[in-house]
Formats: C-alpha cells, structure tokens, sequence
C-alpha cells in the first residue's frame, strides 16, 4: 500500500521548514533508518529519516522549497514491486489540538466584583471547645509534642534531619523522640539537605509519612528543586494517582546577627507553589495543632518556625488530641478602626502596635493568617469591610511579599472599602546586614506598625 | 585500574528468550510509531527515545517480583512498556489525550503506576535518584525484602546529589539498585568530554558501594548482572550499581540534529551490536524459532502498537475541567 511521507517537524516550535536536499531519488529501495532528506527547521539542519522499508515511489516536493508546512506529504512510498498511484493517498491529518481556552475554564480570580459586594463571612469558630483546660507551654514543647503525638499514633511516621536524634535536635524541638521512639524513627542524617530532602520525598512516595526537619529552611535552599519539582508537583503530573504525604519543618527567617545566609524568611516563595501548603504559626497553640494537621494532611506542607519564638510561652489547651485546620485565620484581637494581617514572628509587632495604639484610642483588628497557603482571604476581606483599612506585617522582602498578594485580593474583592492605600510592611530590601544597628534597621519594628496605622487612619 | 566487567550470561529457556524478542521489539515498535506522530505533530514539546537501549529494561524487569519498585527520568517509555504498563495509556499520555496514564497532564516525561510500582517519569536530571533511595528506604521501613530499580543516565551521573544518595543508601544497606545506563552521550556530550573518571560504577567504591560494568547490547548479560544485584539487596548487603554500556540510535530528543557523532558510528552498533537482533539470531541459530514464527510476533507486536497509536489520536483531550483538579489530594 502506498503511503505518504509527511513534513516532519522535527523541534517543538517548529510549523515550517526548508526541504534542503533529498538523499534518496524516485525508485530507491529504502530501509528503517536510512536518511531521506536534510531539513532545515529554525534550529538546526536535520537528517529525517526513513521509518518503514520500502521504494521511494514519487518526490513530491523539490529539493530547495522553502516554508514547506509540517504535515505536508513530501513523497509517497510504496511496497517493492508496486505502481505508483495516480492520485496519492488522503493525507493523515493530524487532528491539531486546539488550545485551551482560558475562558472556558476556571478563572483564577473571580470576575470583577460589583460594587460594594457582600462581606464574606470568616470562620470564627473556636479551635477547642470553650472552658478546655489550659497550660502555659513553649513553642518548643508543643511542637516536640506534636510529633510525639503523631508518630505514637501511626508507625508510618517518622522523623529524619540533621542532629534530630543523638544531639536532640540543633534546637531542640526533637528532644526526647530518639529515647521514646529510637533510631528507626528518628533519623540523623549526614549534612546533605538536597539528598535527604529527595529520599524523604521518595518514602513518601513509597507510603510514609515523613517528617523532614532543616536545620534552618535557609538550608533548605539546597533541597529546593525537590520540594517544588518532586513533592509539590507530583499528585498533577500524575494525574492524581500519586500523592506526596511530608512535612518539611525548621526556623525559618532571621533569628539575631547570623547574617545574611542564615536569615530570610522564605514564605512567600513557597505559597507562590500550587501543590504546596504552607504553615508559618505564631502561638505554642498553633505549633501544635498545625504540626499534627500537617502531619495527617495527605500533600506536602512547608512547616515554617522562627528561632525567637521557640522560647517563648503561650496557653494551649490540654486535650488528648486537637488539630486546627488549614485555610483558617485566628483574630487576636477585635478592632473596628484598621485591620493588620500577619503572621509567624510577624504578629509579635502587630500586637504590641496594637496595645499602643489602643492607647491613644486606635482599636486595630489584628489577624494572624496562620496558614499562608491555603489563605483564608475571607477573614481578611470581612475584616477590612469592617475597618476599611489594611497594614500587612511580615518580615521577608518587598518586592512579591505576601502582603502584595493580600493587597491584590483585597483590591480585586474590596476596592470600594477602602479609605486609604494599603500598607505592606515587610523587612528591607537588603540582605540582613551583622552589624546590630544595621540589622535592627533591617528588621520590620513595632514602631514601623505604629506609624503605617496612623499613616492609613491619617491619624 | 582493574576494571570489572561481567562477562557472566544467564541460562534462558526458549520461551524466556522469545519473551525478551517480543518485549525489546514492543518498545522498539512503539517508540519508532511516536516518533512518527511526533513527526505528525501529534505529540508536542520533549520526546525521548529509547531505542537502541531496549536490553537494559526488558533484561533487569526479567529479574524483578512483582512487588519491586523501579524509577527512572525522562527517557521513560521503554521502562514503562517493560513493566507491563499499557501501551495505549502510554501512547494517549504522548499525545496529551484525557485516556493517557495521568490523563494528559504529565506528557512523555511524566507518567507513574501504582499499580506496576512504576514511580516515574522524572524530568530534572539526577533528581529521581534520592527519590529511588527513598522508595528503597520505605520498604527496608516496612520491613519487607523488595528492592527499587533506580534508573539513570551517565549524565545523571555528574550530579551531586547522586553521590549524596549513593553515601545515605549504604550508610542505611538501602536495598536500591543504581543502574547507570551508560548510552555515552549526554544530550551532546559525550562521556569523556564530562568526566576524567575511567568508569561510573567505580565511583561508587568511595562510599563502599560495589557494582559492575555490564554489556548493555546483550539480555543475557543484563540478566545476569540484575540478578547478582537483586540477590545483594534482597539480603540486606545495601545498594549495588551496575553500569550498563548501551547505545542510543536517536537523537536527544527530536530535536537533535546530532552533530556530536557520526551517521558511521551510529550505523556501526545498529549493523553489529543491535541487541534486537542479537537475540533474534540466538533464537534462530539455537532452532527455538522459525523466521515465521518471529514473523508472527512482528505482526503482533505491530498490531498492539497500532491499536495504541489509534487509541492516542481518538482519545479526547481532557476536559477543560481537568486544568483544576488532583492539585491536592
């Protein structure tokens, strides 16, 4: 049977291309592999070659012919002995996939909002149940705790990282898991974050549920190619069948005069990851119920911590067991007059801002996000319907900050509630300096909240 | 140096050896068709080939259980094929069709089976090592005796954190097998204008990793080799490394007018070394099949492939719906 020899295309950009030479001529036997013809596409000039044996039986197309388009026949084989057809045979059409059109699917962003559109409602439920006993625990206890909790309850997790188990962790957030749990579980690893961020990624692959500890998320940056091309993005490539189940966790952001290396607070470029969950608490409370819900959370979670808050001390409920959902804010304190968004360490200035500012009279609203993806805008958006003015706190760089993110939903879903531009407070835009002076500059600071309120409530 | 090469070949019956025809000739068939719909414009953007290097799968996969795990990176149909995923899901997946293997959304480089154990399909060179070390890590966990098959290539091998894996997979006895698939080329680089190093495998004596240097263009010698492999892990001896010396006829990727290698080299192993025919001649010669019954196994062979190239032009594209969902589980 005759068949057609078709334009090939020979590069993933390439619709035409230059049909530079023929190595063959009418009437030559040809075999799988053998070279037809020279082509010249947009990068290179190529050898096309033939993929099934049999007679050249007519050229089509001239050596020399410029701008032949993929898929136009270029010669018509045929099988040893037979005649060539008058009319050659149909071309194979290849059905050219159409392009996705943006506009038949989901939208990233809701259509434009009509004016003054309804407040969302936030999810105020309370994390526990009121009149739930409470005990004063540091950060550090409640996240060792979580752990512990955790991997007492299912076998499949199980901790792995530098220092972690015989040192007791660089931190010591894992105190006391190598005793109870022993060296199965709780892993030390050599200094290779980019090696053991990938095989914990692959045992989760394989049915675990391990938990990865950075001794810094600084150092995470090695490891980085794997937590967004291997964890975040396997569920999507594979069409849903394989699933990434870890918690990568450590200090993230700047602790005090370690310099530029070793402080930088990497949330927003892990929330920029569709794949990901990223966590960044506050309170002792939250470490806790959001370790354990990151723990159980079937994607991979970015766990991010901050070394000045591990000391510190907050009431968390004594339950058996409590988890706080992703996605969810938590109002610390209600405010009609601004709203401040922020988050991690963040809220530290948010909240003594607002003691002072209360002081002279100011009541801010101020919402720790908690989870920085999923974001519950809701809350934000309700909020600042409310007040009607937005300061974001955070202490990464400006340019592409979470507060720029928060600013744009806020502009997309509230612009007409606004009674003053949005401020974004972040850290400078300089890698953190050692000097004190210079890194307490570089720093965001209460007294920056202070003035960012009174600068949007022009008062 | 004294180099180790494994001249040791393994004893097949008849119908192994026409099984391992029929396999090699399954990838060989199916990805010259992609090629062609490649050609046709039916299949975008990167498309790896794997011919020429059809012994090594289809030599190790014959030393598998069905519990072993096996990963590997882009250049990833043969591997698939040779585990017994569906051509046709591998085919539509070429072709971006909602019937592919993760429903259009991974493409050639992207494609995984939990059913098979197959854990991809990965498209950053070096990375699905770790990954390999990790799956091999999950079982030695759980206890059981199942190995991972963690394929790269002599690239691959020029990436740092291989050597980190190599390092934690015999600091932990991992049960993975590293299989270098040495095709002398990384994209246009050849082996000895990236590396001093006189072999990969040997590489692997710095962290106490033993290994071997395999003919790749012989079955029988990747059988003999994957089985000494497997036996170490299975036992709990830790990771092995078996470099294996193949050859791949086409280029890099589609678009590889191939100017680092001569059209007479190519010609050259594809006329002497082809490890197809190799075994076709052993069938013959050893009277364990006629030219007709090879014949009818091209016919088959032929067949499935075009139920598969048939099936990945009429599969739909996948809904439009599809673009939001299996983000998070």
């Amino acid at each position: 049977m005759a068949t057609e020899v078709l334009m090939p295309a020979l590069s993933p950009t390439m619709e035409e291309g230059t049909l530079a030479k023929w190595l063959v001529k009418e009437g030559d036997s040809v075999s799988s592999g053998d070279i037809l013809a020279e082509i010249e596409t947009d990068k290179a000039t190529m050898e096309f070659e033939a993929v099934d044996e049999g007679v050249i039986g007519k050229i089509l197309i001239e050596a020399g012919t410029e701008g032949v388009k993929v898929n136009t026949p270029i010669a018509v084989m045929v099988e040893e002995g037979e005649d060539v057809p008058a009319e050659s045979p149909s071309a194979e059409t290849a059905p050219a996939p159409s392009a996705l059109n943006g506009s038949e699917g989901k939208t990233a962003a809701p259509a434009a909002a009509a004016p003054m559109p309804e407040a969302p409602k936030a999810d105020t439920s309370p994390d526990w149940p009121e009149g739930t006993e409470m005990k004063s625990q540091t950060v550090r206890e409640a996240l060792r705790d979580a752990m512990a909790e955790e991997m007492r309850s299912t076998d499949e997790v199980f901790v792995m990282g530098e220092e972690v188990a015989e040192y007791q962790g660089a931190y010591k957030i894992t105190q006391g898991l190598l005793d109870e749990f022993g060296a199965r579980r709780v892993i030390d690893t050599p200094i290779t974050e980019h090696g053991f961020a990938g095989i914990g990624v692959g045992a989760a692959f394989g049915g675990l549920r391990p938990i990865v500890e950075f001794m810094t998320f600084n150092f995470a940056m090695q490891a980085i190619d794997q937590i967004i091309n291997s964890a975040a993005k396997t569920l999507y490539m594979s069409g849903g069948q394989m699933g990434c189940p870890i918690v990568f966790r450590g200090p993230n952001g700047a602790a005090a005069r370690v310099a530029a290396q070793h402080s930088q607070c990497y949330a927003a470029w892990y929330s920029h990851v569709p794949g990901l969950k990223v966590v960044m608490p506050y309170s002792a409370a939250d470490a806790k119920g959001l370790l354990k819900q990151a723990i159980r959370d079937p994607n991979p979670v970015v766990f991010l911590e901050n070394e000045i808050l591990y000391g510190r001390s907050f009431e968390v409920p004594v339950l058996d067991d409590f988890t706080i959902p992703f996605g969810k804010a938590k109002t610390w304190r209600e405010g009609s007059d601004v709203t401040i968004v922020s988050f991690g360490i963040g809220m530290t200035y948010a909240l003594e801002a607002a003691e002072r500012l209360a002081e002279d009279g100011i009541e801010a609203e101020v919402i720790d996000l908690r989870t920085i993806r999923p974001m519950d805008t809701d809350a934000i958006l309700a909020s600042v319907m409310k007040t009607n003015r937005l300061v974001t706190v955070e202490e990464g760089f400006p340019q592409s900050s979470v507060g720029n993110y928060i600013t744009s939903v806020v502009m997309e879903r509230a612009f007409d509630y606004l009674d003053a531009p949005v401020i974004n407070l972040t850290g400078k835009d300089v890698p953190m300096p050692y000097a004190a002076n210079l890194e307490k500059l570089a720093l965001v600071t209460t007294d920056e909240v202070v003035e960012a309120v009174r600068k949007v409530t022009y008062r | 140096m004294a180099t180790r090469k494994s001249t040791a070949k393994s004893n097949v019956s008849a119908e192994e050896l026409l099984g391992f025809y029929r396999d090699m000739l399954l990838i060989r068939r199916f990805e010259e068709k992609a090629g062609q719909l490649y050609g046709m414009g039916l299949i975008g953007g990167f498309c790896h080939l794997y011919i020429g290097q059809e012994a090594v799968v289809v030599g190790l996969e014959s030393t598998a259980k069905p519990d072993d795990k096996r990963i590997t990176t882009y250049r990833d149909h043969g591997h698939m094929l040779a585990c017994g995923m569906d051509p046709k899901g591998v085919m539509a997946e070429l072709t971006g069709r909602e019937g592919g293997l993760s429903k259009g959304k991974g493409g050639s480089m992207h494609m995984f089976s939990k059913e098979k154990h197959f854990y991809g399909g990965h498209g950053i060179v070096g990375a699905n090592v770790p990954l390999g070390a990790g799956l091999a890590f999950s079982d030695m966990y759980k206890g059981n005796d199942n190995v991972t098959f963690t394929y790269f290539g002599d690239g691959a091998a020029n990436q740092g954190q291989v050597y980190e894996t190599y390092n934690m997979a015999m600091l932990w006895d991992l049960p993975v097998i590293f299989v270098i698939e040495n095709n002398k080329y990384a994209m246009g680089t050849s082996v000895q204008r990236a590396t001093k190093s006189p072999s990969l495998w040997e590489r692997g004596a710095a962290y106490g990793i033993k290994g071997e240097e395999v003919d790749g263009m012989d079955v029988l010698a990747v059988k003999a080799a994957g089985e000494k492999a497997v036996a170490h892990c299975r036992a709990g001896k830790g990771p092995y490394i078996l470099e294996i010396m193949t050859y791949r006829y086409r280029g890099h990727s589609m678009s590889d007018p191939a100017k680092y290698r001569t059209r007479d080299e190519v010609q050259k192993i594809r006329a002497e070394r082809d490890a197809i025919e190799h075994v076709r001649e052993l069938l013959l010669t050893g009277k364990h099949a006629t030219e007709d019954d090879l014949k009818d196994i091209d016919k088959e062979i032929k067949s499935i492939v075009n139920d598969a190239a048939e099936f990945a032009k009429e599969s739909p594209e996948p809904a439009v719906e599809e673009l939001w969902t299996d983000i998070y589980a």
